[in-house]
């Protein structure tokens, strides 16, 4: 038998409703129902951080949570970054003028994490950078200009820059 | 790899969950999924039927009205744990303690509960339970009983849970404000799983010797264990270097387990060796706070 659910939410501002198996994972949601697939999908076990999205706000492990369990909710994909002209938001941009990113593979979780990190922190510490970034791995080992990056990007939203 | 086949059940209250756990078979419980979804993506888990507990609001609360002992939905988030000032001013290790849990991203949707009910031999949640001599909740068709964190370990990843019965709050106490309180753990990374850990608070008395302690160490074996005589062996002593090592002894006396790791002797070495310092750093804390 399988077992579906018919689902509504938001994602990246817009409503959506979709009939899904209840054992899909939002990751698997996002990327082949929705084909979004900037969402990453690495270990499946919750360690890597590629599939890292905002759930009202806050920063969850899509690949640990089913699809199911978004009904209702709003979800914020690294799609939905961007400024609504469709260019580059702060954070992005001093990704891309810090070369923040090598592949490319870590980079929408890093992004995620970040987002909800510098919500609720305007002026980090480095050190504080580093453990919000703890649970997101970065196989170029990239971390260095992930830091520089977002410590610029803190520096710019607390000018009122971006 | 993806989620096996199983029918998803989302109860909206306690009654009904416990329902759906005594009526269907191969049922499990998932909490906020940080350790069951892993289980679940690598089919090492395969419930016939999931029952989510996330949509029982009744289970996520954070009620310190009663000053001496704390109430805890088994739903609330470890994130809401951390992020709360009450929480914080009553219960300061429990902060350190939860640092340690995983990441952000995970802490956001990890539960008190179910740290509890997966019991991980790692798990800090349920050392700072045992710790704080906590008092666990259950609710099954018939009746709710009161379990002692003490008893809860039944074995490895094995609680006193019966069948069809549901974890629903866990009760702490609170120590005096100003006790002294230190959090110890090694791990290969942060955000592991620690090889081991030491929770301990103490208290202070006027004369400059240790009131009260409590010394909780996890990761040799399938629980937590009170270091009980060293405990006692501590009381109405001056802080120094003897009494500190010789509860740090009682702690590298442990059973320990052996994996392809890390050896036995491994884990006790650094049992003592936390044992100690998590002693240093919450007596200086307790007397720094009485000056």
């Amino acid at each position: 038998m399988i077992d579906t659910r018919k689902i509504k939410l938001t994602v990246n501002g817009r409503a959506c409703e979709r009939e899904v198996e209840t054992r899909m994972t939002l990751a698997d949601f996002l990327r082949h129902e929705l084909d979004l697939t900037g969402t990453h999908v690495g270990c499946e076990h919750g360690v890597c951080g590629v599939c890292t999205v905002l759930i009202n706000d806050i920063s969850v492990r899509a690949c640990l949570m089913l699809a199911v369990q978004a009904h209702g909710k709003a979800i914020t994909t690294v799609e939905g970054l961007a400024n609504p002209d469709g260019t580059l938001n702060g954070l992005q941009q001093a990704f891309r003028e810090h070369h923040a990113l090598q592949c490319g593979f870590c980079t929408p979780g890093m992004l995620t994490t970040l987002t909800e990190f510098l919500a609720h922190n305007s002026d980090p510490s480095e050190a504080e950078i580093r453990l919000a970034i703890s649970g997101n791995i970065c196989r170029c080992t990239g971390y260095q200009s992930i830091v520089a990056a977002t410590l610029h990007a803190a520096k710019a939203l607390r000018e009122g820059k971006s | 790899m993806k989620p096996p086949r199983f029918v998803y059940h989302d109860p909206t209250s306690v009654a009904e969950a416990v329902d759906l756990l005594n009526r269907l078979d191969n049922a499990l419980l998932l909490a906020g999924g940080q350790s069951l979804m892993p289980m679940l993506n690598f089919r090492v888990a395969a419930p016939d039927h999931l029952i989510d507990l996330n949509n029982i609001a009744a289970l996520s609360y954070i009620d310190m009205q009663d000053k001496g002992r704390s109430r805890f939905g088994a739903m609330t988030r470890q994130r809401d744990l951390e992020l709360s000032a009450d929480v914080a001013r009553t219960f300061p290790i429990l902060q350190e303690a939860l640092c340690h849990i995983g990441h952000r991203q995970t802490r956001n949707r990890g539960t008190f509960g179910g740290s509890l009910c997966h019991l991980d031999p790692s798990a800090e949640l349920v050392n700072m339970t045992v710790l704080h001599d906590g008092l666990l909740q259950t609710a099954n068709r018939s009746a709710s009983r009161t379990i002692a964190a003490s008893q809860w370990v039944q074995g490895v990843m094995t609680s006193a849970l019966e069948p069809g019965e549901l974890l629903t709050g866990i009760e702490l106490t609170a120590w005096p404000t100003g006790h002294g309180f230190a959090f110890e753990e090694f791990a290969r990374r942060h955000g592991d799983f620690a090889l081991a850990m030491v929770g301990c608070l103490i208290v202070m008395g006027a004369a400059g010797t240790i009131e009260r302690a409590a010394l909780c160490v996890s990761g040799l074996g399938p629980g937590p264990v009170r270091l009980a005589a060293a405990e006692r062996l501590l009381v109405g002593q001056k802080p120094s270097h003897q009494a500190f090592r010789a509860a740090a002894v009682e702690a590298e006396a442990l059973d320990a387990i052996d994996d392809a790791y890390v050896k036995a002797t491994y884990r006790k070495h650094l049992a003592r060796v936390l044992t100690y310092r998590s002693l240093q750093r919450a007596v200086a804390g307790a007397a720094r706070r009485a000056a």
